[in-house]
């Protein structure tokens, strides 16, 4: 049974998602107990093929139905691949368990068919991780893309043409994927991720132009998939719009999947040597990366609309992320790897909270934040423990990640982006501290008498507590919690995880 | 100019799968109207499936299914047959382009009966309002 975790974490989503679609008739409830039982499961093998990959120290190989590598797919879980599909299974269960009221409040006919697409969205998700082939990678690639639409588009009013404008978007960052899938076919007759590895370090094929014009348009795919600026133009538009369980499921973890993928990319099937010394975009790359980080929180601290202000954090984000895998250094390498965990996270803690208050206030502009800390004590609670991670204090696990991100920067020489990264939590603490001043304002604003057109909440005596349900407060509270473990921790996972995954060639 | 030959006729496939991307690109971004978007899409995507299935041919080879000699012999030679691989990759790549259009096709639906429309332009000038 242990044995075979690696495809049962895949399977049983894929399954329950076929389900689901046949529960119709039973009711809500079951469609809700199914997903959970589902994702739970999925965790549990996530965490025993994990667990299997710290036993021995090397990576666990399972080959579907016993097909050796070069002729059948092979499933790779080594400890990147272990910890990120641990991150991908909590973070989707942790939404479904919130899921329960806002999921019904914007689904309110057909709800089992929304968790039908929530479960294929993490399958595909999942498989993208686990898997060792780069087709096959396509393949998952495009049915979580596909179900990321079909959910997309169940928001409200204007998220058909987001929606839309994100289809066409993804189709082509797709695309480009494929075609340099092709390009690395012709020039090796492989798919599989480790025989292409070995084929590409043969020196004719370190100097051929259509290798490198395959790496080109693979990472120009991978880019697109993951909002990298100048290509991020869709995510805010389409994230925002979105229902609130959708957001807080496609927000942290699509673009940290993407980001996986470029990491795969760049150091299994390529090398450190060849994408640094070869490719050499280095510098190109980390002025994209420290204009994201920089354009984006800027962006985010012009947004009125709460969502839109994260998405354009994410923007930011995937500027750290990027910038920390093309700095050629193993504390860059390690700052990446680590923020991606930890940007899951913290991205998850903030979507929910900011989706816990849209469903008690019905509002989504930064006004909703007033007499937070009165009326929804829990959940700001929360929202400061996301909001101090996204600036990066510690001990939040975003202040590792920036220190192990301005560690690799400074090595690598790369000033321009140890300005951006700082720079950048510093709007990132103007942002938060700015929606704090709303929230505490109200309770100034109540002392003194009701300011006139002063927000929508009046200062009729005190503020009554509503805290939102308790299927919302459980996964938001247990995600604070990761956020601030992660950052006590940091020491362990990256000893025990990171450490491991580290490339040759630093 | 024997090499220009080379490069131009000898690689047509190369060239006609470049030319269909590049004519399916400029439709996915440059037209107004969402349909001829999504005809775009269709055949940036048919490049690519063109582009796959081109190289599996092999010049003098069959289908590949084992063929026999006179006497029986199984013809085990691999330049005696097409690559079945990239083709069978583009029938996965054929379904997923499908499912694409088709959400497509649904998502264009819901926008006309919202907006009332699938130009581009009058959508934003709507949504502006």
């Amino acid at each position: 049974m242990i044995d075979q975790a690696p495809i049962l974490i895949i399977i049983i989503p894929l399954v329950a998602a076929l389900l689901l679609t046949l529960t119709g008739s039973l009711g809500d409830r079951w469609a809700y107990g199914l997903l959970i039982a589902a994702l739970a499961a999925s965790l549990g093998c996530a965490l025993a093929a994990l667990a299997a990959v710290l036993d021995g120290n090397q990576a666990v190989h399972y080959r579907l139905a016993d097909w050796p590598p070069p002729l059948g797919i092979e499933l790779v879980i080594d400890h990147l691949s272990g910890v990120v599909l641990v991150l991908i299974a909590g973070c989707a269960l942790l939404t479904a368990i919130y899921s329960r009221h806002p999921a019904s409040q914007d689904n309110p006919d057909r709800l089992n068919l929304y968790y039908a697409l929530f479960a294929l969205l993490v399958t595909g998700l999942l498989g993208m991780t686990a898997t060792g082939d780069v087709f096959n990678l396509y393949v998952l690639l495009e049915i979580s893309a596909l179900s990321s639409y079909g959910l997309l588009a169940r928001g409200r009013g204007p998220a058909y043409y987001a929606t839309f404008k994100y289809l066409i978007v993804g189709t082509i960052g797709a695309c480009f994927y494929l075609l340099g899938v092709g390009y690395l076919y012709i020039m090796t007759g492989t798919l599989n991720m480790a025989e292409l590895a070995e084929i590409l370090s043969r020196p004719e094929l370190q100097e051929s132009v259509s290798v490198r014009i395959g790496f080109t348009l693979i990472i120009l795919g991978v880019w697109i998939k993951m909002a990298l600026f100048p290509l991020h133009a869709w995510l805010p538009n389409a994230y925002s719009k979105a229902g609130t369980t959708t957001a807080c499921l496609i927000a942290p973890l699509m673009t940290k999947v993407s980001v996986y993928i470029m990491l795969r990319m760049m150091f299994t099937v390529f090398s450190a040597d060849y994408i640094f010394n070869r490719i050499a975009w280095s510098e190109l790359v980390i002025y994209l990366a420290s204009t994201a980080a920089v354009v984006g929180m800027l962006t985010a601290f012009a947004q009125r609309d709460l969502r839109k202000m994260l998405g354009y954090i994410i923007v930011a984000e995937i500027g750290y992320l990027a910038g920390g895998a093309w700095l050629a250094t193993e504390a860059g390498f390690t700052g990446a790897v680590y923020h991606l965990l930890a940007d899951g996270l913290m991205t998850l803690c903030l979507f929910m909270v900011v989706g816990a208050i849209i469903y008690r206030t019905g509002l989504t502009t930064a006004a909703a934040m007033r007499h937070i800390f009165q009326r929804m004590p829990v959940t700001a609670v929360v929202f400061l423990v996301g909001a101090a991670s996204i600036i990066g204090l510690p001990p939040t696990c975003g202040f590792f990640s920036k220190f192990y991100l301005i560690q690799g920067a400074v090595q690598a020489g790369a000033w321009v982006f140890v300005a951006a990264l700082l720079i950048s939590s510093l709007l990132a603490a103007l942002i938060f501290f700015r929606l704090l001043e709303v929230a505490f304002f109200g309770r100034f604003d109540e002392a003194a008498g009701a300011a006139p057109g002063a927000g929508g909440h009046g200062a009729a005596g005190p503020v009554a507590v509503a805290e939102a349900p308790w299927s919302m407060l459980l996964p938001m509270v247990l995600t604070a919690i990761a956020v601030l473990g992660l950052g006590l921790y940091t020491n362990e996972v990256v000893t025990y995880f990171i450490r491991w995954s580290v490339p040759a060639g630093f | 100019m024997d090499e220009i030959f080379h490069i131009v006729i000898a690689k047509y496939n190369y060239w006609a799968a470049l030319v269909l991307l590049f004519i399916g690109l400029y439709g996915m971004i440059a037209k107004n109207n969402l349909m001829k978007k999504i005809i775009g899409m269709v055949i940036f995507q048919t490049a690519i499936l063109l582009f796959f299935v081109s190289i599996g041919v092999k010049r003098g080879a069959t289908v590949p299914i084992i063929e026999y000699t006179a006497d029986h012999q199984p013809l085990l030679e691999a330049a005696a047959y097409a690559n079945p691989l990239p083709h069978v990759l583009i029938l996965t790549a054929i379904v997923v382009g499908v499912a694409t259009l088709g959400v497509a096709l649904a998502i264009i639906q819901k926008i006309q009966r919202v907006h009332g429309t699938i130009e581009e332009d009058e959508i934003l000038a709507e949504m502006r309002q």
